[in-house]
């Protein structure tokens, strides 16, 4: 028997060339001939191009071509963002590329070309726009309505009521409601009202989205950083315009994108277009600076929650308003938002409502646990506010109101495949020794005092119906074709895990195929939504068991007897009891090609997607075939949960906080690597610190220009700034409706540890929550000491 | 809309104020920064008149001499990516702020992104490309290995350097002293814990390679 590798940590199979330099990421592939392409910025943070001059650009010498925005075959449209745009809704969004010879020479051609610009009327407060005679980013409205963006103005009367303090609540685009929160709170023995701010924070995944492309045989070339290999051709194909058969994606190493690069990223329509347009490869290298503008971000909130509780600490009542700074394009977030607060509390009664708005702020788009990290943050303090007058241990809170498998999840309260919170939440206080740890709060050693927090938070983590392609060929190895790409998380490799052990094989016969859609790859799921994980472990699950029924079928084919007389383990198929009569896999590989059909890619199952057949029929007679769906069935959201806890030192000279211990658990079900597994916790807990702490959007208000552009403004945590030795456990119990029981992990740590953060730092400060990220060291400093705001209480971006 | 009034809001209520008319913009005040290179000799009167001449010089990479022409506005970085192919050098930001781009210069760890190539003349440069001895992996690679170390790994190659200099100065550093000393790289990932795992594991093998 083959050691079963679920379960065990692995090296990754790309970890030699990471290491080694061979990787290759975007920038570092280089074509004959390649030029370079060069991006001009609005200056402005909303404007409509009226005319450019290029002549100057175009008699230098070494300059090679000039790409418009009306030439892209997918130009914007409503509030579809294009690569570059004539009417820049943010300041340092594209207007048009140069190309030229070398990169200094795009430079200066860009200095060189005049764009004259009419400047409109700009925004970057969701509340301003909403308030009557308030500017709108977006020349079509300030909110989304039926058929597309249109004008929403709350009567001066809401402001006035809300005062400068409180939310001003008016008419919202969505609200949904479960029972009667009036009436909850009417009977409500605590209720608890809070304003809150949540920043709006740039992705900044390590490598910036650069990317190279050129043409060959009619046929575009893509190198990029995506996190979807697969997934990607088609919306480079749209945006080249042409067919998805005549794009090769290639994404073998993505340097992260936590949401910003899920199937690719509008910015390669620049590359692609413009190495068309001049006959040469392009490459487009995109500069940190750039990344702030066209990197995507994370949507902000000003929210208000007001929560009302019976004695024993059960959320009876929860009525939560958000307005969304949704950026120049939208963002989903806030409802999402409503959605993860039932997956948290299960409240007895809940309304919510929400207004997205549009400002003149670069693009937002899905940031690990969207809407979700938001929220949880948001209220995870103020929960502890509740407990601390209601007397109830803040851990018990949470599982007194943590769902079960009987919860329910959102609007519709439809039902989970599984839920061990309780059990998650336990063992994260145990691993914490959240009982003594909890005594330390407010405990004064010289300037420094204690507080400990924790968070808990639920996002989504999975999805179904995806294909898995098997390849045994003649040198015996088990090839596991993935769609999905390789953006750090180690999927590629894990969810492979899954096939492998099936066919009780040995981990070192199986050879990842992934990274180039050359390859014949199946169909995939988008890396997003943590789905990965959960998707294609039953994909290649489900792969795995036609492989061993393909195996069976022919070794009783060419042995003798029936198929059910044989068995598959350590890469051969052998009559049971007799190891000896049988086939290795190098056997089986080639009497699958000489028979054909159905064994070497010739019939293909009905059910598979397009992309799959087209995959296999690429592979046909290369090998032992084995292609399948994943059509295990999902009766329910599948969710994961991270319960973080932390223990920080404030210093109230100083306003400095220091983390001292952080400890997570999480129910992801059965954990496939566990090293891999505790790694992106800790990773995803770090960058909730990050946006809780120290990560922040400032802008110049009379200009609408931002001042945080690089990482000396706006620093991500770095390895100071964290614990030396974080802790973490997982529950480890399977999904009941997931074949191999595992489900995804990446996106719930961050509002974890976000939310961690902010509930320790108010234990520190005797449980004052400032309800707002992040909480830098001036705004507790002037909290403390008792000095007036530096900011207004619903200001964003401070 | 050319006279359209800017209306700014700030907490307190509404200011209004004439926003300038018709602006014309040369692309100046947010185009062009960021990294730059150049490979012809196009532009040489205006690059001449920054003083920005391509020379011949001769570098020591990896044990090995290279000669390229460079001009002298060009970091080693992208000396190193794009004239010598060694891309396992990674640009994270360009400006100090990362150390994905870290190199070693005679044993010392320096951000390529931020030192001129023509500076380096005479010293010895060491990329990730020249740590494998003869096919064996450096102590630290190994150490990567052994601890499963990375998620995206784009931070990667510039922490290998950062601990590979470590431990030059340092053989045997506690978790606090190589966090301290790894500060100058950053994670977005946020892979610390296993950075320091490796960062250990490479001291241990260093140790008993020696
Ligand atoms: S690229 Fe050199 S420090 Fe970031
Ligand atoms: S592993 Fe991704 S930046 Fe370090």
């Amino acid at each position: 028997m083959a050691e079963r590798t679920i379960g065990t940590d692995i090296s990754p199979p790309d970890l030699h060339a990471k290491i080694t330099g061979r990787a290759r990421y975007a920038e570092d592939f280089h074509a004959e001939g390649m030029a370079f392409a060069k991006l001009l910025l609005s200056p402005m943070p909303h404007a409509r191009v009226r005319s450019v001059d290029t002549s100057r650009a175009e008699a230098m010498e070494g300059v090679l071509g000039i790409l418009r925005a009306s030439e892209l075959p997918r130009p914007e449209q409503g509030t579809r963002e294009g690569a570059l745009s004539d009417e820049p809704l943010y300041e340092g969004a594209p207007i048009l590329a140069v190309a030229a010879v070398d990169e200094t020479t795009a430079a200066a051609a860009v200095e060189a070309i005049r764009v004259d610009l009419e400047p409109l009327p700009f925004v970057l407060d969701p509340l301003d726009s909403l308030r009557e005679g308030g500017p709108n980013a977006r020349t079509d409205g300030n909110v989304p309505g039926e058929d597309g963006p249109t004008s929403l103005k709350w009567p001066d009367s809401v402001f006035d009521e809300a005062g400068p303090d409180r939310l001003p609540m008016g008419e919202p685009t969505a609200e949904w409601a479960i029972g009667d929160v009036d009436a909850a709170f009417a009977e409500a023995d605590v209720i608890v009202e809070e304003t809150i701010v949540h920043q709006s924070v740039t992705h900044h995944p390590m490598e910036p989205r650069s990317c190279m492309a050129y043409w060959q045989n009619g046929k575009l070339f893509l190198h990029g950083s995506t996190q979807s290999t697969e997934r990607t051709r088609g919306p480079v194909a749209a945006m080249a315009g042409i067919d998805v058969e005549d794009v090769v994606m290639i994404g073998e190493y993505c340097g992260g994108g936590f949401g910003s690069k899920i199937a690719g990223v509008p910015i390669m329509a620049v590359p692609a277009v413009l190495s068309r347009k001049i006959g040469r490869p392009v490459m487009l290298r995109i500069t940190r600076y750039e990344e702030n503008y066209i990197g995507r971000a994370r949507a902000g909130f000003q929210g208000w929650a007001k929560i009302g509780f019976r004695s024993d600490g059960r959320m009876t009542a929860l009525d939560l308003y958000l307005v969304q700074d949704s950026g120049a394009y939208g963002a989903s977030d806030f409802f999402t938002a409503g959605t993860v607060a039932t997956a948290s509390y299960q409240p007895e009664n809940m309304r919510f409502r929400g207004v997205p708005v549009y400002t003149n702020t670069p693009p937002r788009s899905a940031q690990r646990a969207p809407g979700g990290a938001q929220i949880v943050a948001m209220l995870e303090p103020v929960v502890d506010k509740a407990a601390r007058e209601l007397g109830v241990d803040r851990l018990e809170i949470r599982k007194v109101n943590a769902p079960g498998h009987d919860g329910w999840l959102g609007p519709n309260q439809g039902p989970f495949t599984s839920a061990y919170v309780r059990e998650a939440l336990d063992l994260g206080g145990e691993l914490f020794e959240w009982e003594g740890r909890s005594q330390l709060s407010g405990r004064r050693e010289g300037t420094r005092v204690t507080g400990v927090g924790m968070g808990l938070s639920p996002f989504t983590a999975g999805s179904n119906g995806r294909d898995g392609l098997l390849v045994i060929r003649p040198d015996g190895k088990l090839h596991v074709h993935q769609g999905i790409g390789n953006l750090g998380t180690h999927s590629i490799a894990d969810t492979a895990r899954a096939a492998s052990d099936v066919l009780d094989l040995d981990w070192d016969d199986v050879v990842v195929v992934w990274g180039d859609t050359s390859k014949h790859l199946p169909f995939s799921t988008v890396q997003a939504g943590s789905q990965t994980t959960h998707a294609h472990t039953r994909a290649n699950h489900a792969a795995g068991e036609a492989m061993v029924g393909l195996l069976q079928e022919l070794a009783a084919l060419e042995l003798g007897g029936s198929a059910t007389d044989y068995r598959v383990a350590d890469g051969r198929v052998f009559r049971a009891g007799n190891r000896a009569a049988g086939l290795s896999f190098a056997q089986a590989a080639e009497r699958a090609i000489a028979r054909g059909g159905k064994f070497s890619g010739g019939e293909i199952p009905e059910d598979l997607h397009d992309v799959t057949k087209g995959a296999v029929a690429g592979l046909a007679g290369e090998g032992l075939i084995a292609a399948a769906k994943d059509n295990y069935g999902q009766p329910g959201a599948v969710f994961t949960w991270v319960a973080t806890f932390a223990q920080v030192e404030l210093d109230v000279e100083t306003g400095e906080v220091e983390i001292v211990d952080l400890a997570s658990a999480t129910d992801c079900g059965t954990v496939i690597h566990p090293r891999s597994l505790a790694a992106q916790t800790n990773g995803g807990v770090f960058q909730g610190i990050g946006m809780a702490k120290s990560q922040r959007w400032v802008f110049d208000p009379q200009w609408g220009i931002p001042f945080t552009k690089r990482f000396y403004t706006a620093r991500p945590p770095g390895i100071l700034d964290v614990p030396l030795s974080p802790r973490f456990a997982a529950v480890n119990e399977p999904d009941p409706h997931t074949p191999v029981g595992a489900k995804g992990i990446g996106e719930p740590p961050v509002g974890a540890g976000e939310a961690a953060y902010a509930c320790a730092v108010a234990d520190a400060m005797g449980g004052l929550c400032l309800c707002r990220t992040p909480l830098t060291s001036d705004m507790i400093l002037a909290e403390l000491e008792g000095r007036p705001r530096p900011y207004g209480l619903l200001d964003t971006h401070v | 809309m050319l006279d359209a009034e800017i209306i700014q809001s700030r907490r307190g209520g509404f200011t209004r104020r004439k926003f300038i008319k018709g602006v014309i913009a040369a692309g100046a005040t947010a185009s062009a920064a960021g990294y730059l290179f150049r490979s012809s000799g196009v532009l040489a009167p205006m690059l001449s008149a920054q003083g920005a001449v391509e020379r011949l010089v001769t570098l020591n990479v990896n044990g090995q001499q290279r000669r390229v022409d460079v001009p002298k506005h060009e970091t080693l970085a992208m000396t190193l990516r794009y004239q010598l192919g060694l891309t396992g050098t990674k640009l994270g930001c360009d400006r100090a702020e990362c150390g994905a781009c870290t190199v070693l210069l005679d044993g010392v760890t320096h951000y390529g992104c931020s030192i001129l190539t023509h500076t380096v003349r005479g010293r010895e440069v060491t990329t990730i490309e020249g740590l494998e001895d003869d096919g064996v992996l450096h102590p630290v690679q190994q150490a990567v290995i052994d601890e499963g170390g990375f998620q995206c790994a784009f931070c990667a190659p510039g922490f290998v350097m950062s601990m590979v200099g470590m431990l030059d100065k340092n053989p045997a550093p506690t978790r606090e002293e190589a966090a301290v000393l790894l500060s100058g790289n950053l994670c977005r990932c946020g892979d610390y814990d296993k950075i320091l795992n490796t960062a250990m594991r490479a001291a241990e093998l260093s140790r008993s390679r020696a």
